[in-house]
């Protein structure tokens, strides 16, 4: 069936069956492939993209779910302050090693600044307990929400 | 590997690609940019006439930082700065960027990277800088001794010019035989603190391109319906139902009837088409053991004598010595099979150009593995076989196998077809959880003897365990005598000063395929040193640092781990942890390098531990990027003490019972409050940091737990009396 999608302002018509996880139509249809695929059950928060501003995970967010509202990705955060700030954090710091699950922490982080600009280390520790790192880079991830948080206050 | 040997090597191979000059475009765009000429000055730095500086990495980045270390050791050497300088990854060529500890073997594994290359990037970077300056002297008729190239400017004698115009005069200059190395006096990069990854602008905007990410045009997607079994057999299988999928194109028996290859147009087609096959397994010379069993061998193992004697020990005479010690501390221990659980889970994508050759986009940890197996599969010679090596999500030793496992498999499932359309293999977390290659299970049994001084008098060591060597092509270079050391490292070759150590090993039964874990044997042996030390000083009555203190004597190595055994000890308040608080301390060596860790936590183990802080010692030799180093310890700790606290793999009916991260589950943001890196200052030759700081952790927690009078000796710890927050 053809869906009309809206992701990071624009809007593409993708030929997608019903229960097609919205991740697939952005990484295989669309080729934005900053959003990644780690587990598929929504256990690790690799897929994580923005549906109205509110971090959702793609790989249980259906396509047919998602028609009449707004997809935001890892690739338009530059243009968004909360996500500018973030990544400005993330280098700041160094917080990546591989990388693969970094675009769904950034995704994730800049959810909880906009709930919450001004987190203590346990909320970040709180809401960012679903996004899974391999590499284990939380103490950067925590010191990047915080400092990000710093800049956005500025 | 001697430094001399390094930079012979690479003066070879510096003389024979120095007369290549490329023109046109390149694949990381910059001099495409420009559309001048390249030139390769050696194998491992390329610039262009406009000043464009280019590192060729020859290891693969999976976030442990050789992108960033050997540009950090080219931009010093060369002398520019390191937003001056980009990086590519090495093409696959075993003679010109082979791993210098592996032999003609390119690959990336025992945390080598910046070891093996630390003189001969240096040498390449100032070769590099002698032969740019020699053709400014020539242009300036100048002397070049009175030359230097500083932030990418030649600069001396009254003249100064961007090293760029230099460059293709410099093509044309035969390499020294002895460049001048800069003085560590003169270091402006390496040990800054400042430096920052080259890689993380790309990898917080989406744009950094792993493996998973390749898109090639008309490519397939292909997954394979695996034997739940390792060992079963594709006795038929029925895909009329696959075949009701949309973007389903064809399923096949792998040619090793090992699984069926699923082809489809997307990923998600070939999941579903893949979920949608039935297959008839044929079992009958299928793995049927359960983990009880193969824990059954490995214990009853640890009862018989021993098959090896690993130091050629008088087992006989120390075994009688514990027998007749004043105190004998005693313990088992049992290590289960772990995954490596990459973020990424693997894959590959392979496809055929119009002349014929073979070209695999992969996160390779080893090229020379696939680019070895793709000449048998194809038929082809060496150089019609290309391997570009992309960002990897993480390996933790996953993406090295003997065998190239997944490569082989995206090689089979590509040479079944016509080859028009490439093929992009994928595994989901399923395949990846139940896919093999684990770390071994291993046992050991340990009976200390301690004297009336509480003085260790004899320590009897036995290891039963699978094999990670034995039956691979390395086994010819790791297994010695029939000792395959990397089950047994870190024990008789451990730095303490032990009197009358015997250590004994056993190989069990491989039920599963076996592979190198991040940090590999130190991943039980420490454990087992570490926590028995704890035991004796614990027997001895006296302080757990103190009483290892007294074994780090005699040796440079065991000064350099008492070095960080002391620095861990005051950073991190030993003895005088937070109210409510306990702590627990371990130190080990491995891969050239020296980590000590206090591990503080509160709470108890029936209600709930909290990890509150580690504090981690380094030595690692020079250290090139220390952030790097920080950010390597802190993941170390991370993987070693996540899988302690909750992981195993276990077999019922020799079929893999976990499957995905609910019940794998990963070390989450608040396992661990904080952690604290130093670096102990020196100027040895960097050694590895990827993995050193994996051992330590566990047994720094175990310790740790063990004052609140919880002894874990089996792992994971969450299955064996301790809970946590």
């Amino acid at each position: 069936m053809a869906i009309s999608l809206k992701l990071n302002g624009e809007t593409h018509t993708v030929e997608a069956e019903p229960g097609t996880p919205l991740l697939w139509v952005i990484r295989d249809e669309l080729k934005l492939t900053g959003t990644k695929f780690g587990c598929g059950v929504a256990s690790c928060g690799a897929c994580t993209v923005h549906m109205d501003g509110e971090p959702v995970r793609s790989c249980q967010t259906y396509i047919e779910d998602v028609e009449g509202t707004e997809i935001t990705t890892i690739e338009k955060m530059e243009e968004d302050k909360v996500g500018a700030a973030v990544q400005q954090a993330w280098r700041e710091l160094d917080v990546v090693q591989c990388g693969y699950c970094q675009s769904g922490q950034i995704m994730s982080a800049v959810g909880l600044l906009r709930e919450n600009a001004t987190p203590t280390a346990e909320e970040v520790d709180e809401y960012m307990y679903g996004n899974a790192c391999r590499c284990a880079t939380y103490q950067r991830i925590r010191a990047g929400v915080l400092r990000a948080s710093e800049i956005l206050e500025a | 590997m001697t430094a001399t040997l390094s930079r012979r090597g690479f003066l070879k191979s510096a003389a024979a690609a120095t007369a290549v000059l490329y023109v046109g475009a390149t694949a990381d765009g910059v001099a495409a940019a420009s559309g001048s000429a390249d030139a390769m000055l050696n194998p491992f730095v390329k610039i262009d006439s406009n000043g464009n500086v280019i590192a060729i990495i020859k290891h693969f980045e999976k976030g442990q930082g050789p992108a960033t270390g050997l540009s950090t050791l080219i931009a010093e050497e060369l002398g520019v700065t390191m937003d001056q300088i980009g990086y590519e990854f090495a093409p696959s060529d075993p003679q010109v960027y082979n791993n210098l500890f592996f032999g003609p073997f390119q690959g990336t594994g025992g945390s080598t990277a910046m070891a093996n290359s630390w003189m001969q990037y240096r040498t390449a970077g100032a070769n590099a800088r002698e032969m740019l300056i020699k053709a400014a002297a020539q242009a300036w008729g100048v002397d070049p001794a009175g030359l230097d190239l500083q932030e990418g400017m030649i600069i001396g004698a009254g003249n100064s010019a961007p090293l760029g115009e230099f460059v293709a005069a410099a093509a044309g200059i035969a390499p020294s035989e002895t460049p001048r190395l800069r003085d560590a006096s003169e270091w402006k990069i390496i040990g800054n603190e400042a430096t920052r990854r080259l890689d993380s602008p790309i990898k917080v905007n989406g744009q950094a391109k792993f493996a998973m990410d390749v898109h090639l045009p008309n490519q397939m997607v292909v997954m394979i319906k695996r034997t739940p079994q390792r060992g079963g057999l594709v006795a038929s299988f029925d895909d009329s139902a696959a075949k009701e999928v949309k973007g389903f194109i064809m399923a096949m028996p792998l040619p090793t009837n090992h699984g069926v290859a699923v082809y489809a147009e997307n990923t998600w087609a070939a999941m579903q088409a893949r979920a949608a096959i039935e297959v008839d397994w044929d079992m009958s010379a299928a793995e049927a053991r359960s983990s009880a069993e193969i824990r059954d061998e490995v214990m009853a193992a640890l009862e018989a004598a021993p098959v090896y004697n690993v130091n050629k020990a008088d087992r006989a005479g120390i075994s009688a010595a514990v027998d007749d010690a004043v105190t004998v501390v005693e313990r088992t221990f049992y290590f289960p099979l772990l995954a490596h659980a990459p973020m990424e889970p693997l894959n590959c994508t392979i496809e055929q150009t119009a002349e014929g050759d073979i070209v695999l986009h992969d996160g390779a940890q080893m090229p020379t593995g696939p680019h070895m197996a793709y000449q048998q599969i194809f038929q082809l010679p060496p150089e019609k076989i290309h391997i570009k090596t992309m960002l990897a999500g993480g390996s933790f030793g996953r993406r090295a196998t003997p065998d190239a496992d997944y490569q082989v498999e995206a090689g089979l499932a590509f040479v079944m077809t016509d080859r028009s359309r490439p093929v992009k293999l994928v595994w989901d977390r399923e395949d990846d959880i139940r896919g093999g290659y684990y770390r071994p299970a291993a046992g050991h049994k340990v009976r200390i003897g301690l004297d009336g001084d509480g003085n260790i008098a004899a320590w009897e060591h036995q290891v039963a365990g699978q094999s990670i060597m034995k039956g691979t092509a390395f086994e010819a270079m790791a297994v010695q005598d029939g000792i395959d050391h990397s089950t047994v490292e870190g024990l008789a070759d451990n730095p303490y000063a032990i009197p009358n150590m015997a250590v004994g090993l056993t190989d069990t039964e491989k039920a599963t395929s076996v592979l190198w874990w991040r940090s590999v044997g130190h991943t039980h042996t420490a454990y087992v040193m570490e926590v028995m030390m704890d035991l004796a000083a614990k027997a001895a009555g006296r302080d757990p640092v103190e009483f290892r203190l007294a074994y780090l004597t005699g040796s440079k190595d065991a000064e350099r781990k008492a070095g960080v055994l002391k620095l861990a000890a005051e950073k991190g308040n030993w003895g005088n942890p937070a109210a409510g608080h306990v702590q627990g301390i371990a130190v080990h060596k491995s891969f050239g390098s020296f980590v000590a860790e206090v591990v503080e936590v509160s709470g108890t183990p029936e209600d709930g531990i909290q990890i509150e802080k580690v504090t981690a010692a380094v030595d690692c030799g020079i250290a090139v990027n220390p952030d790097v180093i920080r950010a390597q310890t802190e993941g170390a700790i991370g993987y070693g003490i996540g899988h302690a606290m909750r992981d195993q793999i276990t077999l019922d009916g020799g079929a893999v019972e976990q499957s995905n991260f609910p019940d794998y589950e990963p070390l989450r943001i608040s396992d661990i409050k904080a952690i604290e890196t130093h670096i102990v200052a020196s100027a040895e030759a960097p050694t590895g940091i990827g993995e050193p700081g994996t051992p330590p952790s566990a047994p720094a927690l175990a310790n740790a737990i063990a004052q609140l009078d919880v002894q874990v000796a089996e792992l994971p710890m969450s299955e064996n009396g301790v809970s946590f927050v």
